[in-house]
């Protein structure tokens, strides 16, 4: 193959990647919002928007399947080396991190339609402040990938600490709500649980956090968690 | 400067030290010093015309036979450099054997062709034994073994290149080159290729040129690429095709170059 002809295929395949980022971008994107309404819906009590999250997450499921489909026709055709093959071997991880984020949107969606028929617990503490570390983590992950920086990737894996010690802090104020209002207890739980799949999906923005500073400096930093990451002791106690 | 990362820690089976290749006034192989360690598989990639033939062929003085050919630097085997005076190459070509791209058996017997070697080197009494035992290396003796006797220009290209390797190993070489040795062959007869290739170094040091990075991925422990008579970089395979260090490996080996 003479490089000209090189050149030409290479930007074949250069657009093939573009049209492959960019459905992880869509995948992502509508993860993001699926989060994010699931937590409007937790805050406002609203049972049908809550309803209408949990309805969409097929589209999400259906951009993983065409996604991994892309990707493996991509493995078998091209062959990629060095930073394609990284990318495309961290797409297919992805987009299962992706997915799982959409799955805890609709765990939190759940616990919204509960909470819309529970009394509702007079001070979630933390939560909100939880809430908005954790889509920020998403965001900015997905920003970073999008943008290749890992700074920004490692950045977004220091952040998962303190989600940590939010859901600590989420936990024990609920607990405390319930033994003041007892009332409040099943709406307590609920918030517990919305916690829990917060950082969940905190977790998994630093997965991809890691995915990326993999793609782009091929350098593994999981199970690191000195350099990068909070050391896993601080997980909450609900973290089981 | 390159990224030179393998160090054969003393197990080197060949070293180069500042070897250089003139074909007149232009430098086809501008300095390069690298070690291959023994008893493993190194592939030399590059684009066309980045010296990787050239550099192979003085591992084995093969460049001697270009008029127009000068080389400078050493080349090291058993602490002794090739190119002193007093090295005869017809050895070093007995000890460094080389598999070129196109199969090209002499027109006589399997049993001949094998055997032309060490008849060569003296007529030893045990002839039929190191022919079947370098048919065998060569994964080719269940093929032929009932017609020794025919024409090896019969034979089809995969095997014709695998007689060609058992060719060289009847002379008991240490090191293997082996100048693109699949690029002509169907990917049947190649994957045989290389998977010989695989069982020989476990005897055999072995140095491939290859045009065809999956191949060089699929069979090399080590690969160096090249450019424009440069090493610039050297590395364990995994490195250079999942994590080059250098900008231009990248682009060589994920196709952007260009």
């Amino acid at each position: 193959m003479s490089p000209a002809d090189s050149a030409r295929a290479s930007r074949h395949f250069d657009q093939e990647l573009q049209e492959l980022r960019e459905l992880l971008l869509r995948m992502a994107s509508r993860a993001e919002e699926q989060v994010r309404n699931a937590l409007a819906a937790v805050k406002q009590r609203d049972a049908q928007a809550a309803q209408r999250s949990i309805d969409r997450d097929g589209e999400i499921d259906a951009l993983e399947l065409e996604i991994e489909e892309r990707t493996i026709n991509l493995l078998a055709r091209r062959q990629p080396m060095a930073g394609d093959l990284r990318t495309l071997v961290m797409t297919l991880k992805i987009s299962t991190d992706i997915e799982r984020v959409g799955d805890h949107a609709v765990n939190i969606a759940q616990c919204a339609k509960r909470l819309a028929e529970a009394l509702p617990v007079p001070d979630v503490g933390d939560l909100d402040r939880m809430a908005e570390v954790s889509t920020g983590m998403l965001r900015d992950a997905i920003a970073a990938f999008i943008d290749r920086d890992a700074e920004l990737a490692r950045d977004v894996c220091q952040r998962d600490d303190q989600v940590d010690r939010y859901n600590d802090s989420v936990f024990r104020g609920m607990l405390s709500e319930m033994t003041r209002y007892p009332g409040a207890i099943v709406a307590a739980l609920q918030m517990m649980l919305v916690a829990r799949n917060l950082e969940r999906i905190a977790d998994l923005a630093t997965n991809l956090g890691e995915d990326v500073i993999y793609i782009v400096e091929a350098r593994t930093v999981k199970h690191h968690a000195g350099e990068v990451v909070s050391d896993v002791e601080t997980e909450g106690e609900f973290d089981q | 400067m390159p990224t030179i990362r393998v160090s054969a820690n003393g197990e080197a089976a060949l070293e180069t030290r500042d070897v250089r290749v003139r074909y007149g006034n232009n430098e086809a192989i501008k300095g390069i010093t690298m070690e291959i360690p023994r008893k493993r598989v190194v592939a030399l990639i590059g684009p066309s015309g980045c010296g990787k033939s050239t550099l192979l062929r003085c591992f084995n003085r093969m460049n001697d036979l270009v008029p127009s050919a000068a080389v400078t630097g050493e080349v090291l085997f058993h602490g002794e450099n090739l190119y002193a005076d007093h090295v005869d190459p017809v050895e070093v070509r007995r000890r460094i054997g080389m598999v070129f791209q196109k199969p090209n058996p002499f027109p006589k017997s399997i049993y001949d062709n094998v055997a032309f070697g060490p008849r060569l080197y003296g007529r030893p009494p045990d002839l039929d034994d190191i022919v079947e035992r370098s048919l065998r290396q060569a994964a080719l003796w269940d093929e032929v073994k009932d017609r020794m006797n025919d024409n090896a220009l019969g034979l089809s290209g995969g095997q014709q290149q695998r007689l060609c390797i058992a060719r060289a190993l009847a002379v008991t070489p240490e090191i293997l080159l082996m100048d693109e040795p699949a690029s002509a062959l169907d990917p049947i007869a190649s994957a045989k290729i290389e998977e010989l290739i695989q069982q020989l170094v476990e005897h055999y040091t072995i140095v491939i040129v290859t045009h065809n990075m999956q191949q060089a991925a699929r069979v090399s422990h080590y690969t160096a690429y090249l450019y424009i008579g440069e090493l610039i970089e050297y590395d364990d395979t995994n490195t250079i095709f999942t994590a080059p260090h250098e900008k231009h490996t990248e682009d060589y080996v994920t196709g952007r170059f260009g």
